[in-house]
């Protein structure tokens, strides 16, 4: 009798238990922003690990990265096996930790890192930092990336428990969030955004005059632990800077990263200034007046990046993998899908 | 550390859980360093001050207590050898001496409290005075810390101090058991201001682990919280938007605020009393209730006695009953009596001891005048109550008032004379306070409260519905309680029922707190004191 009084006590407690653990997962996957209707950028992270990866080049970085390359193109037209691990105002100390992540997977040949970001010495939004750290999976890598991206009035405890953070969302819940409940759909093409309208660069305005023009030293030190972790796992790293008129990007800015780039023999392009040779157009390769390129302008990057990763750092065409082909063939239908469907929901034609 | 906060979560988690495991006798020790760490968290600088109140009034009391022993021991001994007024005599000799111990730890302990609360509202009244009087000369303000929970551990361990002078409760020998008392940490901050006689019987006891008594501290925790994060934090946002533009919340809008800020205090301070107490009962503990349904009160005085009851009692035991018995009161109701009649002269000494209750009460609650023309409106309208009495009751008898609806009026009128009178609170200004008072008298700006307009206070239409669900909430557990414990009678429901109850008020707590990011974590009203 005493026996069966104890299994009912049990049961009870593990049922309830259950039911508690049940509903507040369920409730916290409701109320979690599913970043696939409107503010896709928080999508891209989680993406990469559904992927195969075995990747030659790593993109990480802002979204100077993110909208300005397409690993399709590279794919298509150099072979080059690339993602894109890049999130919206990506901080440099996420950058270097989504390195660490990745090498947790893979080791790249090329690591591709866009230097916008060294503008920043601490995080400066908190919507900034959860559209990159929520797509990580659970790792050191992310503890780190969260211990050193978070402001003030940012708690841990939130980003184990998002419900925490998301806790009153429940009055501004859509279809989707009930829709992509358990399963998102993929936005991004290997991490590219895709965007085909044209909003051609206007009077964009100078940079504002700053007090002080050095990047801070928190940027640097991750900077430098990027490339030394590169040295050390034998991987190449490119610096790269979008040819995105805006943000400005000062003199005094490049001179800092032309000198760094020197003194530790990092390749450096400075997109800004190769428009003649990559053919970049402002009045038909932005969306957004020169903030960040279109389909074409991403394409005509990629191509020119491409080149250079494949005749001067020698990353391989594997265009002759089978498996890797199949994956590719796949992918580039999707990318032509949404392509088409763009062009037919702006109203306009492929050129 | 806040009670809403993570950290302090964590922190009550940890100490719960050594507090069953580690053998019961150590119990209290372990109390002593969670209550110093807590007071730790809460600023190092603090802890000077919480060590010398405790250890003063611990010597005063000890030399009190030894003093009577001693005087005991001394009359027993020389039982037939003195004269009766050889006894007298010394017993007032040892009087004296004990009399000197209390009055020093009293003054020391209420003078830092003094110092540190009060230095600057004194340095303003000096500077208003000399700028009235055309002088040129400024004092400058201190930077002065105002240690946390201050008010409340000074008058705890002066009422202990005064409760073993008076012979009431036994001394405690052990500094560290006196320094729990003084300290421990869940009523730290804002009460409940607990005496030594009620409190020792639990604190220094050895608490098993019983299932229920912890099941019913978490559940006194958890509507605490709702009260505090669901109601007092959604509810804090219009109450400040109004006080914050008194130029374009005036009329109609003092009115809302008043009402906004009646609920906002009652959920804030009586969510943090129910926290408080709910941690306390996790552990075995039990502490003096601090409220009974104030807002069902149906006259000031009711209020008073229901609302914050052991502050109420603390000044009525310390300050009103010692101060009508004292010896120039004595000579004050003589003479009053003499030269003013029966009548008259039987009130006035009530009224002066009750105003000088009211003075302190108000300059507790804060320093500023506000406070002061608080406590003294408090003051006025229980006086003149009280001098009422025999009119109501012969308005009563004619108009044979008494039923329920007379019942209700009396408890709304008590309430809306509570909100009127916390308006001097709210606004923090007495002018001010008046003439926004004012404009609600005159106001024409009805419409506001159905045009709108309390959509632009910062609370949406969401907002307002989880504000009168959570009043109504409120109400109804207030009803309920009339007829017993309603913990004890949600625990005689089937458990699937006991189920849902507490977990859908956690769920509720969680999705509709006013927490995290986008709410700014506001402290209890009451951690100020």
């Amino acid at each position: 009798m005493e026996r069966k009084e104890k299994m009912r006590k049990i049961i009870k407690i593990a049922g309830s238990a259950l039911v508690v653990l049940v509903t507040l997962w369920l409730l916290q996957r409701l109320l979690i922003p599913k970043y696939v209707d409107d503010v896709v950028e928080g999508a891209f992270i989680a993406e990469y690990y559904g992927e195969e990866k075995d990747f030659d080049v790593i993109f990480i970085g802002d979204c100077e990265v993110y909208e300005n390359f397409s690993p399709a193109v590279l794919w298509q037209e150099y072979g080059i096996n690339s993602y894109i691990r890049g999130s919206a105002q990506q901080y440099i100390w996420q950058s270097y930790y989504l390195l660490e992540d990745t090498l947790r997977y893979e080791v790249p040949e090329v690591l591709v890192f866009n230097v916008l970001s060294l503008q920043y010495n601490e995080s400066q939004r908190e919507a900034y930092n959860r559209m990159t750290l929520e797509g990580m999976e659970w790792s050191l890598p992310k503890v780190k990336a969260i211990l050193a991206s978070m402001k003030p009035e940012e708690e841990f405890l939130d980003y184990v428990f998002p419900i925490l953070r998301y806790h009153s969302r429940w009055s501004e819940l859509t279809g989707a969030d009930v829709q992509y409940l358990f399963d998102k759909k993929q936005v991004s093409h290997n991490g590219y955004y895709m965007r085909v309208d044209v909003k051609a660069a206007g009077d964009v305005p100078g940079g504002r005059v700053l007090g002080d023009y050095n990047f801070g030293e928190k940027a640097w030190e991750y900077l430098d632990k990027m490339r030394k972790l590169c040295d050390e796992k034998g991987i190449q790293l490119v610096l790269v800077k979008a040819p995105s008129i805006y943000p400005y990007w000062y003199p005094e800015w490049e001179d800092q990263v032309e000198e760094y780039a020197a003194e530790h023999g990092l390749r450096y392009l400075n997109f800004l200034e190769l428009r003649e040779e990559t053919g970049i157009d402002y009045d038909t390769d932005t969306y957004d007046g020169g903030l960040h390129m279109n389909l074409s302008g991403a394409e005509k990057l990629s191509r020119y990046l491409g080149r250079m990763l494949s005749e001067e750092l020698g990353v391989p065409d594997r265009r002759g993998e089978e498996a890797l082909a199949g994956r590719w063939e796949a992918k580039l239908a999707a990318y032509e899908a949404e392509k088409q469907a763009q062009y037919a929901y702006y109203d306009m034609e492929e050129p | 550390m806040l009670f809403t906060s993570y950290g302090f979560l964590g922190f009550i988690a940890i100490v719960f859980v050594l507090y069953y495991l580690i053998p019961r006798k150590c119990q209290w020790g372990l109390l002593l360093a969670a209550s110093y760490l807590f007071y730790f968290f809460a600023g190092p600088e603090y802890l000077p001050y919480i060590l010398v109140t405790t250890v003063t009034v611990y010597i005063a009391a000890l030399r009190i207590g030894k003093n009577e022993e001693a005087q005991a021991v001394y009359l027993k001994a020389h039982k037939a050898d003195l004269s009766r007024e050889e006894k007298k005599a010394y017993k007032e000799t040892q009087k004296k001496i004990r009399r000197r111990w209390i009055l020093a730890a009293i003054l020391l302990n209420m003078g830092i409290l003094a110092v540190v609360k009060y230095t600057n509202f004194a340095i303003a009244n000096v500077n208003s005075l000399l700028g009235a009087l055309g002088r040129e000369g400024r004092l400058s303000f201190l930077d002065l810390a105002l240690p946390l929970g201050i008010s409340f551990y000074t008058f705890q361990a002066v009422g202990y101090l005064i409760d073993v002078y008076r012979g009431t409760v036994q001394v405690e020998r052990n500094l560290f058991r006196f320094a729990l008392f003084v300290s421990f940490f869940p009523q730290l901050v804002q009460g409940p201001i607990s005496r030594f006689g009620d409190l020792s019987e639990t604190l220094y006891k050895e608490h098993p682990f019983e299932g229920r008594t912890v099941s019913y501290g978490l559940q006194r925790m958890l509507f605490g919280y709702f009260k505090k994060m669901v109601i007092a934090d959604r509810i804090l946002v219009g109450v400040n938007a109004i006080i914050g533009d008194t130029g374009q919340y005036a009329g109609a809008y003092v009115l809302v605020g008043m009402l906004f800020y009646a609920l906002e205090l009652y959920a804030d301070f009586t969510g943090g009393i129910d926290i408080t107490i709910g941690i306390a009962e996790t552990l075995g503990i039990r502490l003096t209730e601090n409220f009974e349904r104030p807002y069902s009160s149906r006259s000031l005085k009711e209020f008073w006695r229901r609302w914050h009851i052991t502050m109420g009692t603390w000044f009525r035991d310390y300050i009103f009953y010692p101060l009508s018995v004292s010896r120039p009161m004595q000579k004050f109701t003589r003479f009053s009596r003499s030269h003013l009649g029966e009548t008259v002269g039987k009130r006035l000494p009530v009224y002066l001891a009750s105003f000088t209750v009211w003075f302190a009460t108000g300059i507790w609650h804060g320093a500023s005048w506000n406070f002061v023309v608080w406590g003294l409106g408090n003051w006025l309208v229980l006086m003149v109550s009280e001098s009422l009495e025999p009119v109501y009751e012969r308005f009563h008898r004619r108009f044979g008032a008494g039923g329920k609806c007379y019942h209700l009026f009396e408890v709304v009128r008590t309430f809306l004379l509570v909100a009127c009178l916390r308006l001097f609170d709210c606004y923090r200004s007495v002018p001010v306070t008046f003439q926004m008072f004012g404009s609600l008298l005159s106001a024409r700006n009805w419409n506001i409260l159905w045009d709108g307009s309390l959509l632009a206070l910062g609370l949406s239409a969401l907002d307002y519905g989880i504000l009168a669900l959570g009043a109504v909430a409120l109400v109804s557990v207030s009803l309920l309680g009339r007829r017993g414990s309603v913990r004890d009678r949600i625990a005689r429901k089937p458990y699937p029922v006991r189920f849902v109850v507490w977990y859908g008020l956690f769920l509720v707590v969680l999705l509709m707190g006013a927490y995290g990011i986008g709410y700014d974590a506001s402290q209890f009203i009451y951690n100020q004191f």
